[in-house]
């Protein structure tokens, strides 16, 4: 459906080099990245917007490159929405239908279509400048969806709306991937590309580093950078490999459940951080299990109960509910037991 | 409890100060000229006509020029060229230079020796001393106050408000006179404004254009020269009203515009 080969591209502060990106038809494609990295300049990119030094971008099978912003049926969602302030809502949702020269008629049954598939039929005729964020955004997406582009470019689509707003938007925008829409979303929050994404590429210093199905990033991340980029808070760098025990930072032995294969070399271990147990040096039983004694040197709250760093060489960050934050009385500088089953330590392959 | 400083005070007297500087000569003229003497001279024929011909030359020289000084400036708020500053530079010349010497440069520029003189003058009129080189010497020194309005207008438009017009299927043209120019229509009409009022008090540039038909300016000038303060206050107490009812009209105009 799209795709961009070997793009590279020059422009002001960022560069991105060897852009290599695949999208069939339906698509719901995340590109993941920190703020300021250049993620829009690939949107602009495949809008026509920008024009690369190098490379080739394809729509349909049919090169486009150097095609006219305007013969290319791809729709942009800007980050802050431009919607034009001087045109009221149907005004702003009408606007491409117009330069399309459609009747008035058309234009109108148009516009309502999808003022209601957008939920901002009763807004038909205010104007732009007293509408919410979350208004403004359906009011955008609704006049980029006019002309019905192959395909839907979104940056940042819920970086500025509250909690809220965001649950109602991501339910709008998984209605129009199933609808058969191809979306490309470009954001900094991988919460976003979990939710909504079928596909993913992470972005990162104007290159994409990893990408794929989205549960294949997101279950064997390729680096530390991705890796705390999607999430995960304990990952680590093997430095030896001894049958299933995995060695990190020279000092701590990891055992893992099963043996390494070899032909294949692990090159990190990952441990979600609400897999490790605590408990009090003075608990201590069988070990069965991999057991590391740390000093707690931070605890804070966290998306889900609290978060506690924990020094045990290395730090490793454990999540615990509010009750069981209350039942150990775990508090900075207090000593703990840290357990992980050797089945919840997972390897990354190269 | 926050108590207002003396610095207000002291400001205060200052701006006073400042109003009364610009309020005192017009309210002295004001006072100082019987009513029946204002009567007279808006009842003569040549006072009128001279209006007339001031008011219609900046009004057609603004907007002649501004056909090609609008699209002028969006090219200096959206380009990045070679020269540019040296660009901005020559557009604010007409400000700085004595009006008297732009006058002068004007006349060589328009006299039947030269190149556009020579091709009115083929025409069968001459530009010296007729309205349309009056016209051209009120926009010669006015026209910077146009470019650099709209320029600061254009400046002010979202450049993404343009990508996404471009996006959503408008060619450039479209895109310029649907968003860019609708948008920037306060500051461009600010400089209207300001192009017109500029161009219909200009003095300097356009005795030497032309002498003869008198523009009010002039015709102020001539009366004080030959008869007298008493026999030019009527004239000029004429002349701002008009032109205050002008500015004061067509401000209001540009502010029902962008309210709407």
């Amino acid at each position: 459906m799209l795709e961009l080969k070997n793009i590279n591209l020059s422009f002001g502060p960022f560069a991105i080099s060897e852009i290599n990106l695949k999208l069939e038809k339906g698509d719901y494609f995340v590109l993941l990245g920190p703020s300021g990295a250049g993620k829009s300049v690939i949107l602009e990119l495949i809008a026509g917007i920008l024009k690369p030094d190098k490379g080739a971008v394809y729509l349909s099978k049919k090169e486009i490159t150097h095609d006219k912003i305007q013969d290319r049926s791809v729709g942009l969602v800007f980050q802050d929405f431009a919607i034009f302030p001087h045109l009221n809502v149907a005004q702003n949702i009408a606007y491409p239908l117009k330069i399309k020269r459609w009747t008035k008629e058309r234009i109108q049954e148009r516009v309502e279509e999808l003022a209601k598939q957008m939920d901002i039929f009763h807004l038909l005729e205010r104007s732009t400048v007293s509408l919410s964020g979350g208004e403004k955004q359906r009011v955008a997406l609704a006049r980029t969806l006019a002309l019905s582009p192959d395909l839907l470019l979104l940056d940042e689509p819920l970086a500025s709306l509250d909690v809220q707003l965001k649950k109602d938007l991501r339910s709008q925008l998984r209605k129009l991937h199933k609808s058969g829409q191809t979306i490309i979303h470009v954001t900094h929050d991988f919460e976003e590309a979990l939710l909504l994404a079928d596909k993913v590429a992470i972005f990162n210093q104007g290159k994409i580093v990893q990408q794929g199905l989205k549960t294949d990033v997101f279950a064997e991340p390729g680096s530390e950078f991705i890796a705390h980029f999607i999430g995960v808070k304990n990952y680590f760098e093997i430095s030896a490999i001894e049958n299933n025990r995995l060695e990190v930072a020279g000092k701590l032995n990891f055992i893992c459940k099963e043996q390494v294969p070899d032909n294949k070399k692990p090159i990190a271990l990952m441990i979600h951080s609400g897999d490790i147990e605590l408990k009090k040096p003075e608990d201590k039983k069988a070990l069965d299990a991999n057991v590391f004694t740390g000093i707690v040197t931070e605890v804070y709250p966290a998306y889900r109960g609290f978060e506690l760093l924990i020094d045990i060489g290395i730090q490793l960050v454990v999540n615990i509910s509010q009750k069981q934050l209350l039942q150990l009385e775990a508090k900075e500088g207090d000593t703990f037991d840290c357990f992980i089953a050797p089945e919840n330590i997972q390897k990354i392959y190269q | 409890m926050y108590k207002p400083k003396n610095i207000n005070l002291i400001f205060a007297f200052l701006s006073g100060l400042v109003l009364l500087f610009i309020l005192g000569p017009l309210v002295g003229m004001l006072l100082d000229t019987p009513l029946t003497d204002i009567f007279d001279a808006s009842n003569e024929q040549e006072v009128r006509d001279s209006i007339g011909l001031t008011l219609g030359a900046s009004f057609f020289g603004t907007l002649f020029f501004a056909i090609a000084a609008i699209p002028f400036a969006y090219l200096l708020a959206r380009k990045e060229f070679k020269l540019k500053r040296l660009i901005l530079g020559i557009i604010d010349i007409p400000v700085v230079i004595p009006h008297s010497a732009a006058g002068i440069a004007l006349l060589g520029f328009l006299s039947r020796e030269s190149l556009i003189g020579g091709a009115a003058d083929s025409m069968g009129f001459s530009l010296i001393g007729h309205p349309i080189g009056i016209a051209l010497a009120m926009a010669f020194v006015s026209l910077p106050y146009l470019i650099n309005a709209a320029r600061d207008g254009f400046e002010a438009v979202p450049v993404r408000l343009e990508k996404a017009a471009l996006n959503l299927g408008a060619s450039s043209f479209k895109m310029f006179f649907s968003i860019s120019l609708p948008l920037a229509w306060r500051s461009i009409l600010s400089g209207l404004i300001m192009m017109f009022a500029r161009g219909m008090s200009e003095f300097g540039a356009v005795i030497i254009i032309a002498y003869h038909p008198m523009t009010t300016p002039v015709m102020i000038f001539e009366r004080f020269g030959a008869f007298g303060l008493k026999y030019a206050q009527p004239v000029a107490l004429i002349f701002i009203a008009i032109s205050l009812i002008v500015f004061i009209f067509l401000r209001w105009l540009s502010g029902k515009n962008t309210n709407a």
